[in-house]
């Protein structure tokens, strides 16, 4: 089993990493794209048979308490 | 005064902050990032560098060590607290500063000199600094870039947590002073309890004519100023 995990940083907070690579893909001619992101992705093993309902629970938790920092960034789980 | 220094892997400010205070007249020690901080001591030292090689998040990581709990009572008795550079982004990542530092605007290392205006004379790490003048002080740092959001930023301002606003050489706060784009060229604040700082520019980098400023020493001669008038409230 593993959960996956996407940081992304909040829409409010500078991200000039995303905005760097956005105007690069502009001047590549992609100009359908409006806005580019960017933020980390986290892949965590879990063992065999462990209770989904509980590891989302915890993995809820930590990733709010420290993979991720609510105050600049949001994240997203998911299990399968 | 006794100074406790933290030491986490790969904090590389903590000989210059040690070096610092003891040049200054006052007791400093190291203390390893898996102790707890020693009894007797009157301040703690947050240091920069790049703990647990900034993995995750930088000060992510550090602010789950053993001593970052104790240093967390400590500050909760009033203990006196300073965190420098990386030791900025771990109290933020603590929680014990509001906040967050984030990468430089331009997405560059910034490693130069830079002023500082002091915004709040009362506290224990600003008491001392001279009022007519800004501070030069160097800075060193790719995620400086101080962020929070817009009711955080009133509350600071509104209580004077805001201590140091980065300026030009002549005090004002221009948008061309601001080295990595800080939300009002914060550099440094404090909590509402006036005992827990942290600023992005290094102070004892600035103690000695030798390495071309001595402004730093006004931080650590305000705290030691202090530490005269009040024997320390967080003793472990």
């Amino acid at each position: 089993m593993k959960a996956k995990i996407i940081i992304t940083p909040k829409k409010a907070v500078l991200d000039p990493q995303g905005k760097t690579v956005q105007n690069a893909l502009a001047h590549m001619g992609y100009t359908a794209v409006t806005g580019v992101h960017i933020g980390k992705y986290v892949e965590i093993d879990l063992a065999p048979g462990t209770d989904c309902a509980a590891a989302e629970a915890a993995l809820s938790e930590a990733g709010r308490k420290f993979l991720s920092n609510p105050v600049i960034e949001d994240f997203k789980l998911e299990l399968e | 005064m006794n100074f406790s220094v933290l030491q986490f892997p790969a904090s590389n400010c903590d000989q210059d902050a040690v070096h610092a205070i003891r040049r200054l007249g006052h007791q400093a020690r190291m203390v390893w990032h898996k102790d707890n901080l020693p009894p007797g001591t009157d301040a703690v030292i947050v240091p920069g560098g790049f703990s647990y090689g900034d993995y995750l998040r930088c000060g992510a990581i550090a602010r789950f060590s053993p001593v970052m709990q104790s240093v967390r009572q400590f500050a909760d008795k009033g203990g006196w607290v300073l965190g420098i550079c990386n030791g900025f982004q771990v109290l933020t990542e603590a929680g014990l500063l509001p906040g967050a530092l984030v990468r430089n605007r331009d997405l560059q290392f910034h490693c130069e000199q830079v002023h500082l205006k002091t915004a709040a004379a009362d506290t224990p790490f600003t008491r001392r600094i001279p009022a007519d003048r800004p501070l030069r002080i160097p800075i060193a740092h790719g995620e400086g870039c101080y962020y929070a959001d817009e009711a955080t930023l009133a509350e600071l301002r509104a209580n004077g947590q805001v201590l140091w606003q980065y300026c030009d050489s002549e005090g004002n706060v221009t948008d061309q002073a601001n080295p990595n784009g800080a939300l009002h060229n914060i550099a440094g604040i404090c909590n509402k309890g006036r005992n827990v700082a942290g600023l992005m520019p290094h102070p004892e980098r600035a103690c000695e004519a030798l390495l071309g400023s001595e402004d730093g020493k006004w931080i650590f001669e305000s705290l030691f100023e202090a530490g005269r008038e009040r024997p320390a409230a967080g003793t472990p």
